[in-house]
């Protein structure tokens, strides 16, 4: 539809009035660069909270016991309630559960313990885990490795401990693999050292956390076979509402808990939490979205202010062109071209120059410290083409009432203004 | 068969509640390859005549016959492409394109026939050096002398070869000396057998055409014709500075076909 010719038209009325051409092209600028950063700093919001997040499964399940609020089979409401070694074998024949890893915690969770290396100590979260754990929440190994089946099967005095525990205890560059921890008398041999990928306060907890085998745990702090809590994940498709819902109603049978008490069972899915995180970005997005495309929509208007100032200004011109036989439709044609290119060249400015914006928000995000919830900025190429599409449309539609104005001057009427 | 013919056109102007009736009964005929002027004072109507005649303007009742095409009712499009075709316009004040090369300027109509850039370009430097302007086809209007101009703006007219030329006062912004030069140009493209019609209050410009149309008030007064020094007709031997008003027919001259009758106010012609 346009040819080299219809360019050359086009070009040389934007040339024509450098001034104006500038100004329109700065509103649809100003206007792309303003939904830029909006989307922008929405994805900035989304990727930090996501990134302190990470670490977790997404259909992950934590359950732990609490007590009865309602009597139920001759029990009396208030009793505790207690996990073991049955309730971890019952829970594996559930079809929905994928990774099974029962826990114990020296004090319970977010209780603590000491770690003495050579005199020095360290306050650590010690617990029992299985195998199954590092799927759970995902520790990024830095040496050696997690606890493995055998190190369950033959109850090893072993541990694996976080970079924080690590800091605290060993001097720098010092081999923590093969050393011996004691942790309340009873020594551990380091087997693996991890790291993670959570930011923020909940690293740090993640950072100084010690795991030994879920069985030597049990064994060297008398624990018998009681379980603290349990970590489940989901297999692949099961919504971990559903599998929260499963899981509760097995413990709810075995320990003998009324249907309808809701406080004797712990729990806690990240699948839920993950899905309201979701939403919620969803809705901030849908709003600068939004916001972003109205500034966008505010600045086409003054190009079509703009367009129908240049063609008053232009009548005679636009005259001449019908005298000498330009149809309407050549007309409309120009107009709305001159308006789709001007649009288009500005915004594909403004494009590039929020995407160079982004990138230096990117460069300085890391020197600003980790505990900043904002994570990289990603504009993605569907929202880059999405912009592009935008921008031809609003740039025709900006065009379309200059345009018919123009094709309605009637020549006679153009001529006669000298 | 007559190139144009006009038959009790009417025009009305709406002023307000009131109509000002600016055509009357206008009847015109003009053969193929005639050279015609139009006179007549400011507000005879001799502008919206041209503007009926270049298919500018649409009139209120009569019949007009472009080559025996009926004009009437066009849409916006068929009406641009009569034009395009058909017309060649040259005004008062030129109307070049400020921002476009005298080249440009002069291949515009080609534009808006679909003409590639290249055939449209060779032909526009065709037309300018028809003018004797082809070492200024690279300079703006603002360049270029009023003459200049105007010549720029002929080659335009031209470069469609159009059947009938209308020039609404081609003159009246250039000085006696540039006038003279821009007539003998309109005189020689009449010679090369294109109908010319020259809108002017200038007595020494419509002398140089062979029929003077004359307005007063909307009504066409009377016609004359001229006795003109243009290259075609040779009959003519005593160029008059001023035309008579006298309807006298006796040097009409036409250069092309026999059926063309010179018209006298209020004659019809069954087509």
């Amino acid at each position: 539809m346009i040819d080299l010719d219809s360019w050359q038209e086009i070009f040389a009325t934007l040339r024509k009035n450098r001034l104006r051409t500038a100004l329109t092209g700065l509103g649809v600028f100003l206007g792309i660069l303003i939904l830029m950063a909006m989307i922008g700093f929405g994805s900035s919001l989304e990727s930090g909270v996501k990134k302190s997040m990470t670490g977790f499964a997404t259909n992950a399940v934590f359950v732990w016991g609490q007590r009865t609020s309602v009597p139920y089979a001759g029990l009396p409401m208030g009793r505790r309630i207690d996990y073991d070694n049955k309730d971890v074998a019952a829970l594996r024949r559930l079809d929905a559960v994928d990774l099974l890893a029962p826990r114990n915690q020296l004090g319970g969770f977010r209780g603590g313990a000491t770690a003495k290396y050579r005199g020095k100590t360290a306050s650590a979260q010690v617990s029992g885990d299985n195998p199954d754990f590092q799927y759970v929440q995902q520790p990024v190994m830095k040496a050696g490795r997690f606890i493995d089946d055998l190190d369950i099967t033959e109850r090893r005095k072993v541990c694996v401990i976080g970079t924080g525990i690590y800091d605290e205890l060993f001097p720098k560059g010092a081999d923590p693999i093969g050393q011996y921890l004691e942790i309340k008398g009873v020594y551990f041999q380091v087997i693996g050292l991890f790291g993670t990928r959570q930011t923020g306060a909940q690293a740090d907890r993640t950072l100084s956390t010690i795991h030994i085998p879920f069985s030597t745990f049990q064994q060297a702090f008398h624990y018998g076979d009681r379980v603290g809590w349990f970590a489940i994940t989901g297999k692949p498709g099961v919504s971990a509402a559903e599998l929260e819902r499963q899981i509760r109603q097995l413990l709810a049978q075995n320990h003998k808990i009324s249907p309808d008490d809701e406080l004797a069972i712990g729990s806690w899915n990240a699948g839920k939490e993950f899905n309201k995180m979701n939403s919620m970005f969803m809705a901030i997005n849908l709003v600068l979205g939004f916001a972003g495309l109205m500034t966008l929509a505010a600045s086409v208007v003054g190009v079509s202010n703009i367009m129908l100032i240049s063609v008053r200004e232009r009548t005679k011109e636009l005259g001449v062109r019908k005298a000498l036989g330009a149809t309407p439709t050549a007309i409309v044609r120009m107009i709305v071209s001159e308006s789709i290119v001007l649009t288009m060249i500005a915004g594909y400015l403004g494009l590039v120059m929020g995407v160079a914006g982004l990138e230096v928000w990117n460069w300085l995000l890391p020197r600003l410290g980790s505990d900043v919830p904002l994570g990289p900025a990603v504009v993605g190429l569907g929202t880059a083409v999405a912009a592009g599409v935008v921008l031809v449309l609003f740039g025709a539609l900006a065009g379309v009432i200059p345009a018919y104005h123009a094709a309605k001057i009637q020549p006679v009427e153009a001529l006669r203004t000298e | 068969m007559s190139l144009v013919s006009l038959k009790k056109i009417n025009k009305f102007y709406k002023v307000g509640a009131h109509a000002l009736h600016v055509l009357r009964d206008v009847d015109v005929d003009i053969a193929e390859g005639e050279m015609v002027s139009i006179m007549g004072s400011s507000g005879s109507g001799k502008s919206t005549l041209l503007n009926v005649l270049g298919i500018l303007d649409a009139y209120d009742s009569g019949e007009y016959l472009l080559d025996g095409t009926p004009i009437r009712g066009l849409s916006e499009r068929r009406a641009a492409q009569y034009r395009n075709k058909f017309i060649g316009f040259v005004f008062q004040s030129f109307n070049l394109l400020p921002f476009k090369t005298a080249l440009e300027n002069v291949a515009l109509p080609l534009y808006y026939q679909g003409i590639t850039r290249r055939r449209r370009n060779k032909l526009a430097a065709q037309y300018l050096e028809k003018v004797g302007l082809l070492e200024w086809s690279e300079h703006r209007p603002s360049e270029l002398s009023g003459g200049q101009k105007q010549r720029v703006a002929i080659a335009r007219s031209l470069i469609t070869q159009p059947r009938l030329i209308l020039a609404d006062e081609p003159t009246g912004a250039l000085d006696s000396e540039t006038s003279h030069q821009i007539m003998d140009l309109l005189a020689e493209i009449h010679a090369g057998g294109i109908t010319v019609v020259v809108v002017t209050h200038e007595a020494d410009v419509a002398a140089r055409t062979q029929r003077i149309i004359r307005l007063r008030d909307g009504k066409i007064a009377t016609e004359a014709a001229s006795t003109s020094p243009t290259p075609s007709t040779s009959t003519s031997t005593s160029p008059s500075p001023s035309p008579s008003p006298s309807p006298s027919t006796s040097t009409s001259t036409s250069t092309s076909t026999s059926t063309s009758t010179s018209p006298s106010p209020g004659s019809e012609q069954a087509g």
